[in-house]
């Protein structure tokens, strides 16, 4: 009998943790999904069913168009930028180096750092300074003082410029020609103030990359380089053809892991800009909260969390999923 | 390279502490491989723990920095000629590029909070603080002293108990598995990556109808559960490498559930708690969107109100630096005693299963 009391009281013990998370992540999640469908706009809960309305309203909404856009950029930039700096940070460390430790710190601190206090710093070391006018000399400062960079034309967070395909461009008539028109609209482009973000963004994770590669790259056998060395391989062939192979699922671990960051950021850009000018660095997840907490428009809010939790799930879940697989395989 | 599987090397945390050798001399010859890992296909083959890949010990530094040394001198001309000798020039080159911009931003903090508010102009952004003044720490701590208090009040109570309740439940799911225990896990797992904003509109709603809306004892509660998945996570793949015989030779004295993990597990959890700890305080302190929605203003910790204080026009920039400093130093520094520690947090983070 001894064995199945002490099953009864393994039962028992994780049974609140999974009680708490069928409750509060499951259930909450549930909730969300109802109030989504509920006019709820005032302080005061209002369940009064408006069926899809909710989601009809924040697709109309520019803004909400705006926010798909710059989480879509952002994941681009953010994920490109984060990897290879990673990689390469990896790769350099990995040469036996000296004082490998002290490089490697600095690398990752940032990541014990808050993205408020990221955030409050970079925006004062982006700040741009004054631009020439009538008479007055410009007065560039932060980057733009270091760097010898104009002001006028530097404009870091507070830039509106969206590049776009416009008319003036080559590719502009062709994408019309083969009826992939829509891309050429200004609500497809890359918001240049999102790129200051994306830069404190990825100071803060790059390192952590860099950790995820260096692991990777000191679990593949020397003996494997040497061989191919013996063969004639450039050290460039090798990395090539015998290392980055060998890396790849720790480039999809890092994919996942920065893309379902990307998906969720809102305190950096708290922090940072808010919406910044003409939504620019605006993000699904400030709008929700804007929405909901601020302007208590709760449905709607919740609608938005959803659209969110969607995108999030569609790249986790198949990972969850694959990676379960493997267990099973192991 | 020896130091791959250098026995020596299982200890990840490289202090090796008693209750870690303990295990070592039971049964294990080398370093646990971490199951199902992502990576895992990886790491396998060569039987190691990727946790303990980027952390190594003084004694190796040693040994690289001995290494490199000698092979200055010994190496001969297929690697030392002038070009290699470019290459490494630039290698150094780019490895310090990257630093300074890594440390750019705490320049800009300590020159910044060290200048007196008369000084803090910003066309001289970059310019050393000198004579250095405390004045923007002291009204930086003026104004967000009770905060930090109250971030010190989350954050401790709510990284322990997150690794007790981590502790067992990963005891339970690496050593008691039942029918349905690895999909039950997967399903906690998909809490880790959850948009919080899915879940907190009603949670809002819950914390108000229990009465903890605005507290800080309800802000623990509500890190406690959500921080549920990762630290199961990590406190299952932590004891999933301690070997199943000990268990079993204990159940055969007649130790029950709670014994083994008393006398067995918990001894040997040293440096998994610290993992542990230090990533569950980490988030909490760092935390932003559960703070800010869930509690009121005597009662917001570091982050908010230094967002609030951040966001307002009349504050000067060294008081604004200085404030930021002092939110961002506590984590600072425990990253800079317990670094090999954070690191195998950050690494256990990622690897699944």
């Amino acid at each position: 009998m001894r064995i199945s009391r002490d099953r009864v009281s393994s039962l028992l013990v994780i049974a609140p943790s999974v009680l708490a998370v069928a409750i509060f992540v499951y259930g909450l999640i549930a909730w969300t999904g109802y109030i989504s469908t509920v006019k709820w706009d005032t302080l005061r809960p209002d369940y009064t069913g408006v069926g899809i309305a909710n989601y009809q309203a924040i697709f109309a909404q520019n803004r909400f168009l705006m926010d798909i856009r710059n989480t879509v950029v952002f994941t681009i930039f953010f994920i490109a930028a984060s990897l290879t700096i990673g990689l390469t940070l990896a790769n350099l460390i990995d040469r036996q180096i000296r004082s490998e430790g002290l490089f490697r710190n600095i690398f990752v601190f940032p990541m014990a750092v808050s993205f408020i206090v990221t955030g409050v710093v970079w925006k004062w070391i982006l700040s741009p300074g004054q631009p020439a006018s009538s008479g007055t000399p410009a007065t560039p400062q932060g980057v733009n003082q270091l760097f010898g960079l104009d002001p006028a034309s530097n404009r870091w967070l507070t830039d509106s410029h969206v590049v776009f395909i416009g008319p003036d461009s080559p590719a502009y008539g062709i994408l019309h020609d083969i009826g992939l028109g829509f891309i050429t609209s200004p609500n497809i482009g890359i918001p240049i103030a999102l790129l200051s973000i994306v830069l404190a963004a990825v100071w803060q994770m790059s390192g952590f990359v860099m950790v995820l590669y260096l692991a990777g790259l000191r679990a593949i056998p020397e003996e494997l380089k040497e061989a191919a060395r013996v063969d004639g391989c450039t050290e460039w062939k090798i990395f090539r053809h015998i290392v980055f192979p060998l890396l790849t699922p720790i480039t999809l671990s890092a994919m996942i892991i920065l893309g379902h960051i990307s998906l969720k950021i809102y305190d950096l850009t708290v922090a940072m800009s808010g919406s910044g000018p003409g939504f620019a660095t605006d993000t699904p997840a400030l709008y929700m909260w804007q929405t909901a907490f601020r302007d208590d428009s709760f449905g709607r809010g919740a609608a938005v969390a959803i659209v969110m939790l969607v995108l999030v799930a569609g790249i986790v879940v198949p990972y969850l999923v694959w990676n379960r697989r493997q267990e099973v395989e192991a | 390279m020896s130091r791959k599987n250098d026995p020596k090397r299982v200890d990840a945390a490289g202090e090796p502490q008693a209750s870690d050798a303990a295990v070592e001399s039971q049964s294990v010859p080398q370093a646990p491989p971490v199951r199902g890992a992502a990576l895992s296909d990886v790491f396998a083959a060569r039987k190691i723990d990727p946790l303990d890949m980027v952390v190594r010990t003084e004694e190796e530094e040693q040994a690289t920095r001995v290494r490199v040394r000698s092979d200055s001198g010994s190496r001969g001309a297929h690697s030392r000629g002038p070009r290699a000798r470019i290459l490494r020039f630039f290698l150094y080159a780019i490895l310090f590029v990257f630093a300074l911009w890594y440390l750019t931003p705490i320049y800009i903090l300590l020159v910044t909070s060290l200048k007196p508010s008369s000084a803090v102009r910003l066309d001289q952004m970059w310019t050393l603080p000198w004579p250095p003044s405390l004045d923007g720490f002291f009204a930086a701590w003026n104004a967000l002293g009770p905060n930090f208090l109250n971030s010190l009040k989350l954050a401790i109570p709510a990284a322990i108990i997150s690794s007790m309740l981590g502790s067992m439940n990963g005891y339970v799911l690496a050593k008691w598995k039942f029918r349905g225990a690895d999909t039950l896990f997967t399903l906690i797992l998909f809490g880790m990556f959850i948009p919080y904003q899915a879940i907190l509109i009603p949670l809002t709603q819950v914390m108000s109808n229990v009465g903890l809306y605005g507290s800080i004892q309800g802000l623990i509660l509500v890190h406690v559960i959500y921080g549920i998945p990762i630290t199961t996570l990590i406190f299952r793949n932590y004891y999933a490498a301690i070997p199943t015989e000990l268990l079993e030779a204990a159940k055969v004295d007649g130790a029950s559930f709670f014994r083994i993990y008393r006398s067995i597990l918990l001894p040997l959890s040293a440096s998994g708690f610290v993992v542990v700890l230090i990533w569950q305080f980490n988030s909490v302190w760092n935390d932003f969107l559960f703070a800010a929605t869930l509690t009121t203003q005597p009662n917001w910790p570091m982050t908010v109100a230094l967002n609030n204080l951040a966001g307002s026009f009349v504050v000067d920039w060294n008081v604004q630096m200085a404030g930021a400093l002092l939110a961002a130093m506590p984590t600072l520094l425990v990253f800079v005693v317990l670094g090999r520690y954070f690191v195998r947090g950050l690494l256990a983070g990622s690897l699944k299963g």
